[in-house]
């Protein structure tokens, strides 16, 4: 059993953050992350950083920009939050010695980015994620902050009221990876889930095999709802074969979009004859499938991204991790031929539901990065917004976990403000699948009692694990790729109610063939067999809420476009999704979203570039 | 691994929001698809022709070992067959055959694009990223061990912990005294100077090159390349002052330190983001030189 005073789940951007503004707040803080720091995700996030640091610009542009953006699902005092305190986070960035892109009088660099009024993606060449991440974890080892790395966080330790508003979080269950052994964290003060991405849940993704959403899971489970899940975001540049990312900076810096005919399609064929390539992202990635599915693609598959006529010096000074990304995963050479690019899953714009300080509706449960949802990318995120995500609300959650008196939060969480019931009936069963085995419900239902309720869980852990490595079965590896297959085919960028619904089916047999599921490798050194197949859990319960929510929303805002209704729906959907688990019996309901800012409110317009 | 465009299953689930435009994409569309399918069939009639020559398998000899498992408590090679696909990467081998025939088989690895630096391996005798060696460039059968000069934990796996603890014993973050008044205000940072350290703010802690050092084989006390890069990443930025540059002169040149290296060039032979590390542990030798002269 270990004690501190906050337990951060999750070492990438937001979980290093959190926890250096947790101890600086007087906490004892350690992290526990099923990768060493380093490892995260973060890192592999190159663009930047959107932060109003110059007088031509201000933190209000930067909000209007991100409302927009969002189509208008943002929360404002989220959204707000984020754009008034990311510029200060970029200075603390620059102050811990983080490399950034220089201009001529030495200024950090920024440059234009999809969505935005003004330059303000500030960055690190194509490698800013990289950077920001090994900069914070720098100052994590400065200050001797504790990190148990590759142990794995099974469960939380959460009290089983029947209203979820009434339970507390009191830590959560780790398997060391290394040694197999389970313990208790116990977290006195509060428990900051920075899990990161569920890309996994998906087949062509820019995200890591580790981002299989273990955090959203586990607050669901818990009790805490997922919020607007069916919000993804397929970024319209990655490498057909890999998923790998290919920078938005190259359309910054001035890259174009090519069709098999050779024409700049993103104003030739009228997608965004403002912004052209710049157009948000979702706009970009509907136009490339667009083309495709009307016969321009090139090998019906993808579209060219040419940036040869930037020239070496200025691709090889702002884009050259770009040039080694094309060449050692596509085989393309980026200085002397376009390169092949299609829309992957890359972002996931919903996930645990937070209030603007990290808060979920737990007691000691807080979420922060792209785990969470707090909302500030609504139904779209724009590119340069995820990083400073991670460092404002990392801080603030840090921050709140410690014990800072921070005011009262404007955002509401569960069902404690205006909430409306679903008005769907799904044809398909979801859910608890009934029996026991490692698909049976669990969550928080153990334990009322604050102080033993670590314990209990530690026991029900334990017992999972013996479980697993006892019983004969299948391996999860087939139903994985059942869930992932299923989900690009069906809950795309493109989708309608037939396809969604062979889907929700779909996950309804990979839910019954997980009852079956087995761990082959007996081993308790470094056993990755039995860590996958409880990441693939995870990856069925996010699954299956994201397509109950694509379904049930019927119209277009967003990342979010249904065949049904290709036009945004204000009077009936200007709110959103939740998904809460309800001890195996999932539940859809609806929040308004907050328009109302600080001093403004910001009228939904419609959403041209 | 691809992204599926939904396909139309019939006329009236065609998107119908300009029919025409609809109805032209759609001729293009089969046309595309007859000339695609013809390319495609000529393409693979083509392929088969060339398997009856080649291999169409990749042969991978994987060591294996597990401290508690009777039968792979005594290291071994086990040999999978891999059907070959165009771009397939050691990664992309080990995965299939960890999904398809053995999910025992260990390894870490997680960003699959040379950045989390998991899942440096040991290929064919040289230290490589597993994610970014192309198999179509590798001799068969390809060898694929864990990396040496460090104990193995289990498979692939090895342990890092001393590594890390060389990473960490550098003083490994930013220290200045000196900040700019204003609120909002960054240091200045020339263009040069962010360029000089560039390269070196590139690692990703693989251990690649520490697995290939001779010196660090053999002086368990070695900073290592790995290191002595990241003290130069800080040595050499302009931001921190004088005295904190002192500060790390003194650490590199300690016992263990840059004297140590041999400049056999190892290290930047095997590092997959390409720093010129003995470069770098060089440079610093002439600056301990430099700074010890003038304090004579």
């Amino acid at each position: 059993m270990h004690e501190h005073d906050v337990i951060v789940v999750g070492a990438g951007g937001a979980g290093l953050r959190a926890a250096i503004a947790a101890q600086e707040a007087g906490a004892d803080v350690a992290i526990v992350s099923k990768l060493h720091p380093v490892r995260s995700h973060t890192g592999a996030a190159e663009g930047g950083i959107n932060a109003a640091l110059r007088d031509a610009d201000s933190w209000q542009d930067h909000a209007y920009d991100t409302m927009k953006g969002s189509d208008y699902l943002g929360d404002a005092p989220a959204v707000e939050a984020l754009c008034q305190e990311s510029p200060e986070e970029v200075i603390q960035l620059e102050h811990w010695g983080m490399p950034f892109s220089r201009e001529e009088d030495g200024r950090v660099s920024q440059r234009p980015f999809g969505g935005l009024s003004f330059p303000r993606t500030t960055y690190a060449g194509a490698e800013t994620g990289h950077q920001m991440l090994h900069t914070m974890y720098e100052q994590v080892v400065k200050r001797g902050i504790t990190v148990y790395d590759e142990w794995h966080v099974m469960e939380l330790a959460v009290t089983d009221e029947d209203d979820p508003a009434d339970r507390t979080c009191h830590g959560v269950v780790a398997y060391d990876i290394q040694s197999g052994e389970v313990s208790g964290f116990r977290a006195e003060n509060g428990v900051i889930l920075a899990t990161g991405g569920m890309g996994q849940v998906f087949d062509h993704t820019t995200n890591a095999v580790a981002n299989t959403g273990d955090g959203v899971a586990m607050a669901y489970r818990a009790g805490v709802p997922m919020e607007d899940m069916e919000f993804i975001q397929f970024h319209p540049t990655t490498l057909p074969s890999t998923g790998v990312l290919i920078s938005e900076g190259v359309r910054g810096e001035g890259g174009i979009l090519y069709n098999e005919d050779g024409e700049r399609f993103m104003f030739e064929h009228g997608y965004a004859n403002n912004d052209g390539e710049l157009a948000s992202r979702d706009v970009v990635s509907r136009a490339e499938l667009t083309e495709v599915n009307e016969g321009r693609g090139i090998e019906d598959e993808y579209v060219h991204l040419d940036m040869r006529h930037l020239g070496e010096e200025r691709i090889l000074d702002r884009l050259e991790n770009i040039l080694h990304l094309a060449e050692d995963f596509e085989g393309a050479d980026g200085l002397t031929e376009p390169m092949p690019v299609k829309p992957g899953q890359h972002y996931a714009m919903g996930g645990i539901e937070t209030n603007e300080f990290g808060e979920t509706a737990i007691g000691g449960l807080y979420a922060a990065g792209e785990c969470a949802c707090a909302s500030v990318h609504g139904a779209n995120r724009l590119g340069g917004n995820a990083l400073p995500e991670l460092i404002v609300f990392g801080k603030r959650a840090g921050r709140h976990a410690a014990g800072e008196e921070m005011g009262e939060a404007e955002i509401t969480t569960g069902k404690d403000g205006d909430w409306e019931a679903a008005d769907y009936e799904f044809d398909v069963a979801v859910g608890e699948t009934g029996g026991q085995g490692p698909a049976a419900a669990d969550g928080g239902a153990v334990a009322t009692d604050p102080d033993g309720v670590l314990e209990a869980e530690v026991e029900r852990a334990k017992a999972r694990i013996e479980d697993l490595l006892a019983r004969k079965g299948r391996n999860h590896a087939e139903i994985r790729s059942k869930v992932q297959k299923t989900m690009t085919a069906n809950v795309n960028v493109f989708r309608e109610e037939g396809r969604l619904e062979e889907t929700l089916g779909d996950l309804r047999e990979a839910r019954e063939s997980y009852k079956d599921v087995a761990v082959s490798d007996p081993s308790r050194t470094f056993n990755t067999d039995l860590i996958h197949t409880m990441e693939t859990r995870n990856i069925l319960d996010i699954a299956e809420a994201l397509t109950m929510g694509a379904l049930a929303r019927r119209e277009f805002r967003g990342a979010h476009w249904r065949k049904e209704r290709q036009e945004r729906d204000d009077e009936n959907w200007l709110k959103h999704t939740l998904v809460s688990w309800n001890d195996g019996e999932p539940e859809l309901w609806y929040k308004p979203t907050i328009l109302e800012g600080e001093n403004k409110t910001y009228e939904p317009k419609s959403r041209s570039y | 691994m691809s992204t599926q465009i939904p396909k139309q299953t019939d006329e009236s689930s065609e998107t119908d929001v300009d029919a025409e435009v609809a109805s032209k994409g759609d001729e293009r569309r089969d046309e595309k698809r007859r000339r695609a399918a013809e390319e495609r069939a000529r393409r693979q009639a083509e392929e088969a022709e060339k398997a009856d020559d080649d291999e169409e398998t990749i042969e991978l000899k994987v060591f294996r070992y597990d401290p508690e498992i009777e039968g792979k408590q005594e290291p071994r090679f086990d040999t999978f067959h891999v059907p070959f696909t165009k771009g397939m990467t050691v990664l992309d081998a080990l995965m299939y055959s960890r999904d398809t025939y053995d999910s025992s088989l260990t390894f870490r690895h997680s960003c699959r694009q040379a950045v989390c630096g998991s899942d440096a391996m040991f290929v064919n005798g040289g230290q490589k990223l597993a994610c970014k060696t192309q198999i179509a460039d590798l001799e068969e059968p390809i060898r694929v061990e864990p990396l040496p000069h460090a104990d193995v934990r289990k498979d692939l796996v090895v342990d890092l912990e001393h590594f890390y603890d060389q990473m960490e014993s550098v003083e490994p973050y930013f220290q200045t005294n000196e900040y700019p008044d204003g609120e909002l205000e960054e240091q200045r940072q020339t263009r040069e100077n962010r360029e000089k350290i560039k390269m070196s703010t590139r690692c990703i802690w693989c251990s690649a090159c520490m697995s290939s050092c001779n010196v660090a084989a053999g002086d368990n006390e070695y900073l290592g390349p790995a290191a002595i890069n990241k003290a130069y990443r800080f040595a050499m930025d302009e931001r921190e002052g004088e005295d904190i540059k002192q500060q790390r002169l003194e650490i590199i040149e300690q016992e263990h330190g840059v004297w140590r290296c041999q400049t056999q060039f190892s290290c930047t032979e095997v590092c997959p983001k390409d720093i010129p590390l003995t470069e770098h542990i060089q440079e610093l030798k002439r600056e301990a030189v430099k700074n010890n002269l003038k304090f004579w």
